[in-house]
């Protein structure tokens, strides 16, 4: 009788650290496996376009191949490009894109919000916000180069109009899909209209918003670059025109290699902001 | 207050009446009469979905009746006022906030210094003995301790009169039980009158002084019950004595004819 006893607590907790210590390892495992099978899968594509293009499979030329590429990065960042530092013509980029960005934030969140609160704003504006929505922004670029000229303003202008629809969207579908129980609260416990807006309805549209935010980012990018693209005296897009017009097809690359680690950068940043925001959320949906 | 001599909430003829989205009219209550008494403890039942909950909102100035009267302490209601606390079905504790950030929430809309606010905000959060959670965020608390900031949260208010829209029915049946103990402890300090919509009618008996049974919507008062079983009552207990039993099936003879009518116009819109 007694050893039974006894035996049975050690097994029963044997038993489980066993289990959690295989199912960690098993984890480990599989994260080591997956994180391998990415670096094979770049290497492979990387590794089959060099080769291809150094035995002229596909036109080196046209195509370019990733050293020339690398090299190009490489000449950029130890001689400057053909325009200047190439930390100037990123900075140039981020600036603009960054301006434009933050100005059709703040226009996208106000509005949005005023609208979203406002029923009569709403009615009124309704289908004018619909009918510029539905223009393919990117052809505004040329226009906003004919009127603010080569310098950052025209590129800042492309970007704005990028990055306001989709922020202005959510905000106001944020503002609009506020639990009204939350409101009713807030009214009992004595709010003003104002402080419900402030102290419930933005904050709670807040979630909306920052998704919102992830995506505008890539538009004010794209503005910036398009702006810069059409005309410009200094930018990463300028740049890809530049390689282009000398058949630089690893320039063309190059800058978008650039462009790609500038994205992710700022996507981080976002992320990390977003995070320290969102500790009121439960974990499990706070991403 | 005790020289005014009008009662806590009146409503006269009372009817609401909502347009459907499918742009029909929609009848919850209709010429209602209902008198509260100051710091009377009034369960309202009905059958669910008749329109109980209309009945708070129109107290509490959220929604105007489209016909009627509805008076708090004498005077007409006109909006929200701020003689109201409200406490709702569902979660109403805003996530952003800490805890102790929600129940200051009352007094700081209300305008008081944030000093101020926070010394009775912490004060009823010890009542509720939620002092240690002050800094958590509600998501990080249980079903029933959310429900005791929510309880915080309208009592820091120091209301006159307190609606309660079905406040428990989302918790298990005993911390429920243990709720309404905390309840009527809070509430006995106060003063302050009570209309509490459920549609448990054990739960309503166990706290009111008087028991309002409505119809099948579009709700009206079908009959009203006294209460006289003693106080202080502690719910788990007050429903096995026999007179509870008693007032039980008194009151579910009315009660229930109006469920067996929800049910059968349930059934026939499924048919």
């Amino acid at each position: 009788m007694s050893p039974e006893v006894l035996s049975t607590p050690v097994v029963d907790t044997a038993k489980p650290t066993d289990r959690a210590q295989s199912r960690a390892r098993a984890a480990r495992k599989r994260k080591a496996v997956v994180s391998s099978a990415r670096l094979v899968l770049l290497v492979a594509v990387l590794g089959l376009w060099e080769v291809l293009s150094r035995a002229k499979v596909i036109d080196p030329f046209n195509f370019s191949m990733p050293s020339q590429i690398w090299d190009q990065i490489w000449t950029w960042v130890t001689h400057g490009t053909a325009l200047g530092s190439l930390g100037e013509q990123i900075w140039f980029t981020l600036h603009e894109a960054l301006l434009g960005w933050a100005f059709g934030v703040v226009a996208g969140v106000v509005l949005g919000i005023a609208l979203g609160r406002i029923a009569f704003l709403a009615d009124v504006l309704g289908p004018y916000i619909k009918v510029l929505n539905s223009i393919p922004r990117i052809v505004l670029a040329p226009i906003f180069v004919i009127w603010f000229g080569l310098g950052p303003a025209s590129k800042v202008a492309s970007a704005v109009v990028l990055v306001f629809f989709p922020v202005f969207f959510n905000a106001f579908q944020g503002a609009r899909e506020v639990d009204r129980n939350l409101v009713s609260n807030a009214r009992i416990l004595g709010a003003s209209d104002r402080r419900v807006t402030l102290q419930v309805v933005i904050p709670s549209a807040t979630s909306w918003i920052f998704t919102s935010l992830h995506v505008s980012f890539g538009f004010a990018l794209i503005g910036a670059i398009v702006g810069e693209y059409i005309g410009a005296t200094k930018g990463i897009g300028l740049l890809v025109a530049q390689s282009q017009g000398t058949f630089n097809a690893a320039g063309v690359y190059a800058a978008m290699v650039i462009l790609a680690a500038v994205a992710l950068v700022a996507e981080g940043l976002l992320t990390f902001a977003e995070r320290r925001i969102f500790r009121w959320k439960p974990a499990d949906s706070g991403h | 207050m005790s020289t005014d001599t009008s009662p806590a909430i009146e409503l006269r003829g009372a009817s609401k009446t909502f347009k459907t989205p499918s742009g029909g009219l929609h009848t919850a209550v209709r010429d209602l009469d209902l008198t509260v008494r100051r710091g009377e403890f009034v369960a309202v039942v009905g059958p669910t979905g008749c329109g109980k909950s209309t009945t708070l909102t129109l107290v509490s100035g959220l929604e105007e009746p489209t016909e009627g009267d509805v008076l708090v302490a004498g005077e007409q209601v006109r909006g929200v006022g701020g003689k109201v606390g409200f406490v709702f079905q569902q979660d109403a504790t805003f996530p952003w906030r800490t805890v102790l950030s929600n129940v200051m929430a009352g007094p700081r809309f209300r305008g008081v210094p944030k000093a101020e606010a926070k010394e009775k905000a912490r004060a009823w959060l010890a009542r509720v003995g939620l002092s240690a959670f002050e800094d958590r965020y509600p998501h990080q608390l249980s079903g029933g301790q959310r429900k005791r900031v929510a309880l915080a949260a309208t009592f820091v208010n120091d209301p006159e009169i307190l609606l309660m829209d079905e406040p428990f029915s989302a918790l298990d049946v005993q911390t429920r039980a243990l709720m309404s103990d905390e309840l009527l402890e809070l509430w006995e300090g106060t003063g302050s009158s009570v209309v509490f919509v459920t549609h448990d009618l054990e739960e309503a008996i166990a706290l009111a002084d008087r028991v309002v049974v409505m119809t099948a919507g579009p709700a009206t008062v079908k009959q009203v019950f006294d209460i006289d079983l003693p106080r202080p009552r502690k719910v788990e207990q007050v429903r096995l004595e026999s007179h509870f039993i008693d007032i039980y099936r008194e009151i579910w003879e009315s009660l229930g004819e109006e469920v067996r009518i929800t049910r059968e116009r349930g059934a026939a819109h499924v048919a």
